[in-house]
């Protein structure tokens, strides 16, 4: 426990780093939403659930049918676990809540990576907390098969507000794929998610986002990891389709030396839609790397694209790359970068870069036979791939089907 | 195969190629040589029908057909294709991909592999389209993407500068193959080149060759007669000759 409760210390010291960029001013009225949520019931075989609420977890890249093709499974819908199941020895998988009953010492983890008071979004999931998973891979296991997880709002209105905790002890691995989705487009909700990584001494964790909202949604995640000696947290986080509005700016802390940290972000703005996202790297230890890229396309939403690295002892690394195309006349993309190097001897750099395809790229592939449409749709494809080192295979063949999915309602 | 009549061209409002005529007939190879901003370049992009590149008087033709005022897509798929003397980086699309957009969108993985292996380029098809290649690499590449769109006229701008001596037989190979130098008969692709230096001339037989000077055509004749004019009374031996 000696890192994690180091990490305190260095949890304060990012809210004040925090502090200094206030979040934009929040819209969000809690009180519009009700939290009384129908009780859904438990599924043993989650393949049979209603085939439309089956597809649209399928396009937020959960993969019901294949068992084969994951290590454990997570379900909820609105405030109900309708399944969840551990397929390999040495994983858990279970209710947050469960765990939190189960495991007396969880709570020496609850709210140490995200903390509760952090803004009202935390404050309320505190206050009414409605599930969320509790993944933890047991000391030396390696699942190269993922986790699925999937957060899934079908009622109309609600505030679904979870609480996820990850733990990966040492030397393990772990991959987790979660999808977040809701069961029509026209459905009004508020997602909260909180969600905490411990990634202990020389273990590895990738984790998968892809969100599948509805135009009309409210999504704030927070998420904070912890990360210590030698280990690994590599993040993707997809979101192309239409939410109204999403907020989030997950923080990691690198406390253990040779720690490393990659958060890769691929984000599409429609009109009517409003991202403020970013990822943030505390490099609070010797030797420890982060390295944040996002690629964001508007075609008629806002963006705003965050990042921010901060080296707080010497001999860190740390790179931030953020691209952004203007597909449309309306969208608009504000690229923040921010680089803060405490002492001497950091390394830290970023690119950004704003605009649209430039003509001279658009004119080089037309050279080559193809039309100004195909050759666009060429290079925004290009643009959307970010290369995802470390993925399992399996994993990366979802998270590009996710986003050529998108692709095809895009182009 | 193509004609150029009294062309004249205007890049950014400034005319660069004043009145240029020249025929390239089918099998046949023309080498353009001229001094640094004599307007090669310029020639070439209008050639293939880039939009900043404006004729203002003159006409193209290609395979008899009147080009000069069709889009470069259009020019590309009848059978044109050029090699950049400075092709723009395309962040983000894999070379992999290029490759497979010149073949026409096929999705043959194995003739991609195939292609590459003969530009020596298997280890570049997972980078992006020129971001950090060298200057050799970048021939390869140019070359690479042009043998799988096979086009019958090809515009080959400076394949030869900025490349080593190894790669030099291999470009020579590449740009051998593009033009059908195998066939002594029934050749139906032919080829503009614009060298500076000759080199590639050791490697791929020319036809003919021209200079061009302040945007006209001054001299014509043979390639290896004006190389070593220009290699021994520079370009304004040119100048002087015309007169
Ligand atoms: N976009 C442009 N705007 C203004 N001038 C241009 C533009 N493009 C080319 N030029 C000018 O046209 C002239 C001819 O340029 P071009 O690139 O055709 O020369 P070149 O013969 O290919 O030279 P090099 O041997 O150096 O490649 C130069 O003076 C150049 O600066
Ligand atoms: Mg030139």
């Amino acid at each position: 426990m000696s890192e994690i409760t180091r990490s305190k210390a260095t949890g304060e010291r990012a809210q004040k780093v925090q502090g200094k960029t206030a979040p934009p001013a929040d819209d969000i009225d809690l009180d519009a939403y009700t939290s009384v949520a129908e009780e859904h019931p438990y599924q043993e075989d989650p393949s049979r659930l209603p085939p439309q609420a089956k597809e649209r977890i399928l396009e937020s890249g959960v993969t019901l049918d294949n068992l084969a093709q994951r290590s454990g499974t997570f379900l909820q819908i609105d405030h109900s676990v309708i399944h969840s199941k551990a397929q390999q020895g040495g994983l858990e998988v279970m209710s947050s809540l469960e765990a939190l009953e189960k495991y007396p010492w969880l709570s020496d983890y609850w709210w140490q990576a995200v903390s509760a008071d952090a803004d009202k979004f935390t404050a309320e999931a505190e206050r009414n907390q409605h599930h969320g998973y509790f993944i933890r891979s047991l000391p030396g296991t390696k699942a190269i098969q993922p986790v699925q997880a999937c957060l899934y709002l079908a009622q109309h209105g609600l505030a679904q507000n979870v609480h996820n905790v990850i733990i990966a002890e040492e030397d393990s691995e772990l991959h987790i794929i979660t999808g977040c989705a809701t069961a029509k487009m026209e459905r009004e909700g508020l997602h909260i998610g909180i969600s905490e990584f411990y990634v202990k001494k020389g273990a590895k964790v990738t984790f998968t986002m892809i969100h599948n909202w509805a135009p009309k949604m409210a999504v704030r995640p927070r998420s904070g990891i912890i990360i210590e000696e030698g280990s690994v947290f590599l993040s993707n986080y997809v979101c192309l389709k239409p939410v109204r509005t999403l907020q989030m700016y997950p923080t990691a802390r690198c406390v253990g030396e040779n720690a490393l940290v990659r958060f890769n972000s691929v984000l599409v703005a429609a009109p009517g839609t409003t991202m403020d996202v970013g990822s943030r790297a505390i490099l609070g230890a010797r030797g420890s790397r982060a390295e944040i890229v996002s690629r964001v396309i508007t075609t008629g939403g806002s963006i705003i694209a965050r990042g921010h690295l901060v080296g707080q002892v010497a001999d860190v690394k740390g790179h931030l790359e953020c691209r952004g195309l203007i597909l449309s006349e309306k969208g608009t993309i504000h690229a923040i970068p921010e680089l803060e190097g405490l002492v001497e001897g950091v390394d830290l750099s970023h690119e950004a870069a704003v605009g649209k395809i430039a003509e001279e790229e658009i004119e080089y592939l037309m050279a080559r036979g193809l039309s100004r449409d195909e050759a666009v749709a060429v290079i925004v494809r290009g643009f959307l791939s970010v290369d995802i080192e470390g993925l399992p295979p399996e994993l990366s063949a979802q998270m590009q089907r996710a986003i050529d999915m998108s692709e095809q309602e895009l182009l | 195969m193509l004609e150029v009549e009294d062309l004249t061209v205007e890049v950014g409002g400034r005319e660069i190629i004043h009145d240029v005529s020249f025929n390239i007939d089918i099998g046949e190879t023309l080498a353009l040589f001229g001094p640094n901003g004599s307007g090669k370049t310029t020639l070439l992009m209008a050639i293939m029908g880039f939009p900043r590149y404006e004729v203002t008087r003159g006409r193209i033709l290609f395979n008899r057909e009147d080009i000069t005022h069709l889009p470069v897509d259009e020019r590309s798929r009848m059978g044109i294709g050029i090699l950049f003397q400075r092709p723009p980086v395309v962040r983000g699309v894999k070379m992999r991909e290029m490759v497979r957009a010149c073949l026409g969108g096929r999705e043959d993985g194995a003739v991609i592999e195939q292609l590459a292996q003969q530009a020596n380029m298997v280890e570049l098809l997972d980078r992006e389209v020129n971001y950090g290649f060298s200057g050799g690499e970048v021939k390869r590449s140019e070359l690479l993407q042009l043998i799988a769109q096979s086009p019958e006229f090809v515009l080959l701008d400076e394949p030869d500068s900025g490349v080593d001596l190894v790669n030099i037989s291999l470009v020579g190979e590449m740009i051998n193959d593009l033009l059908q130098k195998d066939r002594m008969r029934n050749r139906t692709s032919s080829g503009l080149i614009i060298t500076h230096t000759g080199h590639i001339l050791d490697y791929v037989s020319v036809d003919r060759a021209c200079v061009l000077l302040n945007g006209g055509i001054w001299c014509r004749g043979n390639p290896r007669e004006i190389l070593t004019s220009i290699k021994s009374h520079g370009y304004e031996g040119c100048a002087v000759c015309q007169k």
